[in-house]
Order: structure tokens, then C-alpha cells, then sequence
């Protein structure tokens, strides 16, 4: 029963964090695909994001069945130093957001420059070259991140399959979206979701470092759900205290 | 050189380039943060046997490398 109950405890947050780093990552490249499309035409933004994505499977599929047949231990190490690492740039970045040191990512502004952009090189004939190349860019590097996160998550908790599944339900689920809202993705809470896929990451990082070094944690795969909790209220905490400490400053500055 | 040696150094170094910037990029700090967590807990748990040590170190270390980051990018912010 608890063994039930830990390891769906780990699949639901694996699901969690698959499903919210590619729909962030996909919030942003639709931003590139639907100032692509508007400006110049849809045809070639759809053709850029597709073969982006065919691109973007392939990588999954040639490096997923390869990191099936590292050893657990050593995979696990790895997956979690790269997650460590990559866990805490998102949530130094998200705190950065959040208590106002750092410019929040702002779609709008991504969506005009883009658009500026394609504006100031000539319409071509036959085949937007341009646009092609802009729509392409910008979904197989946001892409990047996404192949990165579910090929080092699914391959140590072993459910490739699922990560893989989740991460095109998410893709979908924010492509019709995105069709549906156009031009208001400024209003999706990117912060808030990177700021919860940054607590998520560092907690898997944190869990499967210790893994592959033998640490034995107390009540096995529920630990992931302590380091949430935990990764949470140090999150809330240094906002909070950053926030006050800024607040302070600028009030002795006036 | 001919264009089948320059296409694959090419890729090679692009693969590269991607892995220093998804791993250090503007964060160095961080990087070597997580080099020290692991060779710390390496020591601890693998090499000497302290599992409970580790198992409240591990999280330690990595909230202490967040805010030391947090921190210096607070003071650079200051500086500009």
C-alpha cells in the first residue's frame, strides 16, 4: 500500500513537471509561430514548426533507447547534477521575476519585435524562407530544453513512455489554446509555472543526485514530495525577503 | 579542410556550446555549487557511510547555493 501510494506519489509529480516545463517552453515558441503566421502568412510558420518538432522527435528517439542501457546508478547521478543545475538557474531566474530584481518575460514584446523583424526584410516569393527559418529557430530551441527535461526525467524514473506521452499532451493542449487565444499569450502566468517547474526540478535533482550516490532517503520515493514542500517555502521565503529588502532600499533612496 | 571535416567539427562544437550554456552559462556559481554538493555527499554517504548526514546535507547545500546566487546577482544588480 505504501509502495502504491510513493510510487504514484512520484509519477504524479513527474507528470506535473514534464507537463508545465513544455507548455512554458511551448508558450514561448508559439509566441515566435503566431507572430510568424500573422505577419506573413501561415503556411510557412506551420512548416517551420513541424519540422522543428520532427527534428525535436527524433533527438528523443535516438538518445532516449541509448540512456535506457546506462546503468541506473551512474544515470541517476548524472540526471540529477544536470537537474540540480538546471532546477536552480530556473528558480534563481523565477525569484528573480518574482520579487522584481529581474524584467519579467514579456510575450508582447517578443510578439512585436518578431514581428518588426519579419516586417523589415521583403516579402519573398514561393517560400517564406524567413519565416520559415524564424518559426523553425523558435520552437527547436525552446524545444531543446523540453527534449533535455523528459529524456533525463522519464529515463531515471524509468517511465519514458509517460514523459514522452505527457509532454506531447502538453504540447497539443497549449498549441489549440495558443490557436484559440492568438495574440493574448501575455496573460499565461509564465512566471508562477516556471517558478513551480524550477521547485519541481531541483527536487528531482536533489532526489536522484542522492540516489546515485547511495543515500538511502527516508520513506523512499516520497522524499520527492518533502523536497517540494521544502524547495516551496524556501522559494516563498527569499522572494518575500528579497521583495522587503528592495521595498527598503528604494523607500531610503526617495 | 574539406567541407566532411568542417561539417562534423562544426556539430561537434555547436553540441558543445550547448551543453557550457545550458549547464554554466551566466551561472558559474551555480555549476560549481552542484559539483561541490555531489563530491560532498559522495564523501558522506559512499565513502563514509553517514546516510542521515547526507540526507539533510544534500538540500542543504543546494538552498544555500540558490540564495548565495540570488545574493550575487542582488549585489550586480546594485552595482548597474
Amino acid at each position: 500500500m505504501l509502495v502504491a501510494t510513493s510510487v504514484s506519489s512520484s509519477a504524479i509529480v513527474l507528470v506535473g513537471t514534464v507537463f508545465l516545463a513544455c507548455a512554458v517552453e511551448m508558450v514561448e515558441a508559439l509566441t515566435i509561430v503566431v507572430a510568424v503566421g500573422h505577419t506573413r502568412g501561415w503556411r510557412s510558420a506551420v512548416e517551420g514548426t513541424v519540422v522543428a518538432l520532427a527534428a525535436l522527435s527524433a533527438l528523443v528517439g535516438a538518445f532516449g533507447p541509448a540512456l535506457v542501457h546506462v546503468p541506473l546508478t551512474t544515470l541517476r547521478l548524472i540526471v540529477g547534477g544536470v537537474l540540480l543545475i538546471f532546477g536552480m538557474q530556473w528558480l534563481r531566474k523565477a525569484i528573480l521575476r518574482s520579487s522584481g530584481l529581474k524584467a519579467k518575460h514579456d510575450e508582447d514584446a517578443i510578439y512585436e519585435a518578431t514581428v518588426a523583424q519579419l516586417r523589415a526584410s521583403g516579402v519573398e516569393r514561393g517560400r517564406d524562407q524567413k519565416a520559415f527559418v524564424l518559426a523553425f529557430k523558435g520552437v527547436f530551441l525552446e524545444g531543446l530544453e523540453v527534449v533535455v527535461a523528459v529524456l533525463t526525467l522519464g529515463t531515471s524514473a524509468h517511465r519514458l513512455g509517460l514523459a514522452i506521452v505527457v509532454a506531447a499532451i502538453a504540447i497539443v493542449v497549449v498549441g489549440v489554446v495558443g490557436a484559440i487565444v492568438a495574440k493574448q499569450l501575455s496573460n499565461v502566468p509564465e512566471n508562477a509555472m516556471k517558478m513551480t517547474v524550477g521547485i519541481l526540478i531541483v527536487s528531482f535533482g536533489t532526489f536522484w543526485t542522492g540516489e546515485g550516490l547511495k543515500v538511502h532517503w527516508p520513506g523512499s520515493d516520497a522524499a520527492l514530495l518533502v523536497f517540494v514542500a521544502l524547495y516551496g517555502l524556501v522559494t516563498w521565503m527569499l522572494v518575500t525577503f528579497i521583495r522587503r529588502g528592495e521595498s527598503a532600499r528604494s523607500v531610503l533612496a526617495s | 579542410m574539406s567541407k566532411y571535416v568542417t561539417a562534423p567539427l562544426r556539430l561537434l562544437k555547436g553540441f558543445g556550446r550547448f551543453w557550457w550554456d545550458f549547464l554554466v552559462g551566466d551561472t558559474p556559481e551555480l555549476f560549481l555549487a552542484a559539483l561541490v554538493i555531489i563530491g560532498v555527499t559522495a564523501l558522506l554517504s559512499d565513502v563514509g557511510h553517514f546516510n542521515a548526514a547526507a540526507v539533510v546535507l544534500l538540500p542543504l547545500m543546494a538552498v544555500s547555493a540558490l540564495a548565495l546566487s540570488l545574493a550575487l546577482a542582488r549585489r550586480s544588480s546594485r552595482k548597474e
